[in-house]
């Protein structure tokens, strides 16, 4: 049974053999440590290329603080809540930007998460084997999808539809809510945000199977022993044992969500309007602000405000994903990155 | 851990018949609607992806002719023309994130599963995973404030560096994982023959993980071939052919971003045939990993 833990008694057999393994594990090690000319060139050369990835990580902290040092003395904290970019005054701001990035990100987990995590229900504990592999397959090419083609269909086939059908009939009879007043302009925050919930939708279905399939056997076998119907299985054995986890899957996904930029750069409008919690508003993300003023960023403040905006969003994703990567690999399992 | 449906003592025979079937058939319909639900949520990506495909198809397949793919663009406005610069940009850039790329990856890889001692192996794995979840337009950004900018010049080699860094976390880690398993035996045994350390690794541990680690490859390439957002603030884009890798470079995302924005209907549908490609190449490489891995984990699970 894989749920139970492995009997590592401490018979005297069991300590015998492992000093055994223990002697025999330094043996090769002693041999391997007579070292060749050769091996020194190895390690040395897997060394450097080592030092490079290690130090494209923290260049890249190293240049984007730096290049924005002169906006961040400049400007301290009120970059962070001014919304103008503008270069005739000088003045600049990613206030609108921090919004726009919060609220599409977040529209997007509410609709993806329940859906992903459904949809990984189904696949790990519901769904009959001979559709499984093509369900599954379908979802996960989702993921694969390059995000200029979900922007081109959103840009010329989405957006109209949600300008001339969607956001009318929303405000016709939801409109009561402040989500979905205004004018419906197709592009915005909500057409940013449903394609960002298909983005992330396959993230959040992938991590919590991996999720659900380390549950243990036994949990599942004691309820259905119990008479418990598969729903219940789940409610009560599956869910408590993995919540943990989905949070995790649930906030990688809003990694992807919070950094992607050119899906997103098509739709939403990139003008900053008043905020509001109109979804039908056009906005800013933090990266279509470095998308649309990166080839008219001008030397000096300009430069490093655009610098800045990206030093943001590593820190907002930086975190994120850190905090992600620890909820779901207290569940023993981490590698939860590496989704492609 | 609370169980409801065991908590009811029969008082009566009858009641508790009546009880059970009316508590059954309630527990019977809830896990019926769970199942429908959930299954309907598993529809929605697959569908969406389906229909999306299609109308991309619908859109663009008629312009997916020979000439797309042979001929330069057109002059604004005019028909025909085609994205022959934007893939051979495409398939540049490819190389030379590769160049820089896979080395840096595979020789990562082979550090933390070979040489790492725990602490500095951890501090490295905690960076490569760090990689992992940056957003791809920070590369973009690090490459444009590193080399764009200082070199006055947008130009296929930043696109390649940029492109080269998303490639090492893929790489890296799927090497690190093969690598590990490779079973202790093959290694002692190579040592037991005399066989030195890099002998032993570059000779028995790394063909041995051969299908492994190019599946790792296959993963980033397919996950390069696609981005945009990076090579936007380093390649660029340009409506000529590759000259050298200090200039603007074309490139097949670039090039759908551009038409997608275009007034004109022909670079509109022209947009929508370059997607297809771009779409057929993702998925024909996820199948291929697909393929190579099962093949892998069927020869792991083997012995």
């Amino acid at each position: 049974m894989a749920g139970l833990p492995s009997s590592t008694s401490l018979s005297a057999a069991g300590i015998r053999e492992r000093v055994r393994a223990r002697i025999a594990a330094q043996v090769v090690q002693m041999r391997v440590r007579a070292k060749h000319p050769s091996d020194f060139l190895f390690r040395g050369l897997t060394t450097i290329f080592v030092i490079a990835v290690v130090g494209i990580v923290l260049g890249i902290a190293w240049i984007l603080v730096s290049d924005s040092w002169s906006t961040i003395t400049t400007f301290g904290l009120s970059f962070l809540t001014n919304s103008a970019f503008d270069p005739v005054h000088n003045v600049y701001g990613v206030g609108a930007a921090i919004f726009g990035t919060m609220l599409t990100s977040a529209f997007a987990l509410l609709i993806a998460a329940p859906l992903g995590i459904g949809a990984a229900i189904f696949l790990t504990d519901f769904c009959p084997l001979y559709i499984r592999g093509p369900l599954a397959f379908l979802i996960d090419a989702l993921a694969a999808l390059p995000s200029v083609v979900l922007g081109l269909w959103g840009f010329l086939a989405f957006a109209p539809w949600l300008q001339h059908s969607g956001e009318p009939w929303l405000q016709l009879h939801l409109g009561f809510l402040p989500f979905f007043q205004g004018e419906p302009h197709g592009l915005g925050i909500l057409a940013a945000s449903l394609i960002l919930s298909m983005m992330v939708l396959p993230i959040i279905t992938a991590v919590t199977r991996e999720v659900l399939a380390v549950v243990p056997i036994g949990q599942r076998e004691a309820l259905l022993a119990l008479g418990a119907t598969r729903w219940e299985v789940i409610r009560h054995a599956v869910l408590p044992f993995s919540r943990v986890g989905i949070v995790g899957g649930v906030m990688l996904g809003l990694g992807r969500a919070l950094g992607e930029t050119i899906a997103v750069t098509l739709v939403i409008g990139n003008q900053a309007t008043k905020p509001s919690l109109s979804l039908f508003d056009t906005g800013y993300t933090l990266a279509s602000v470095i998308a649309n003023q990166f080839t008219e960023a001008t030397p000096g403040l300009f430069y490093s405000a655009v610098v800045e905006a990206g030093l943001l969003l590593l820190l907002i994703t930086l975190i994120t994903n850190i905090l992600a990567r620890l909820l779901v690999a207290r569940l023993g399992r981490s590698r939860a990155g590496g989704l492609a | 851990m609370h169980v409801e449906y065991q908590e009811q003592p029969p008082r009566s025979s009858t009641a508790f018949q009546t009880r059970t079937t009316a508590h059954t058939l309630r527990r019977q319909i809830t896990n019926g609607a769970a199942v429908v639900l959930t299954g309907v949520f598993a529809l929605v990506g697959a569908l969406f992806l389906i229909y999306l495909i299609g109308y991309v198809f619908q859109q663009g397949s008629h312009f997916l002719t020979l000439p797309f793919l042979t001929e330069a663009p057109a002059a604004l406005g005019e028909a025909g023309g085609g994205v022959q610069p934007a893939i051979v940009g495409s398939l540049v850039l490819i190389v030379l994130a590769s160049l820089f790329g896979i080395p840096l990856g595979v020789f990562t890889g082979i550090y933390l599963a070979e040489f790492g001692r725990a602490s500095l192996a951890s501090v490295v794995r905690f960076m490569v995973d760090t990689l992992t979840g940056i957003p791809t337009i920070i590369f973009g950004l690090f490459i444009w404030v590193l080399v764009v900018v200082p070199s006055h010049s947008f130009s296929g080699l930043a696109g390649g560096l940029a492109l080269s860094i998303i490639m090492i976390p893929t790489v890296a880690r799927t090497t690190e994982e093969v690598l590990r398993l490779v079973p202790r035996e093959l290694r002692e045994a190579s040592i037991a023959l005399g066989a030195t350390e890099s002998r032993t690794i570059w000779s028995v541990v790394l063909p041995s993980a051969r299908n492994g680690i190019v599946t790792g490859i296959m993963l980033a390439l397919a996950r390069i071939a696609g981005e945009t957002a990076p090579l936007l603030l380093t390649a660029f884009g340009s409506a000529f052919g590759f000259t050298s890798i200090f200039r603007p470079l074309a490139a097949l995302p670039l090039q759908i971003f551009d038409y997608t924005l275009s007034p004109y209907d022909t670079q509109i549908h022209q947009a929508y045939a370059g997607s297809l490609i771009l779409i057929a190449l993702v998925i024909l490489s996820s199948l291929a990993v697909r393929w190579v891995t099962g093949g892998f984990q069927l020869r792991r699970t083997g012995r």
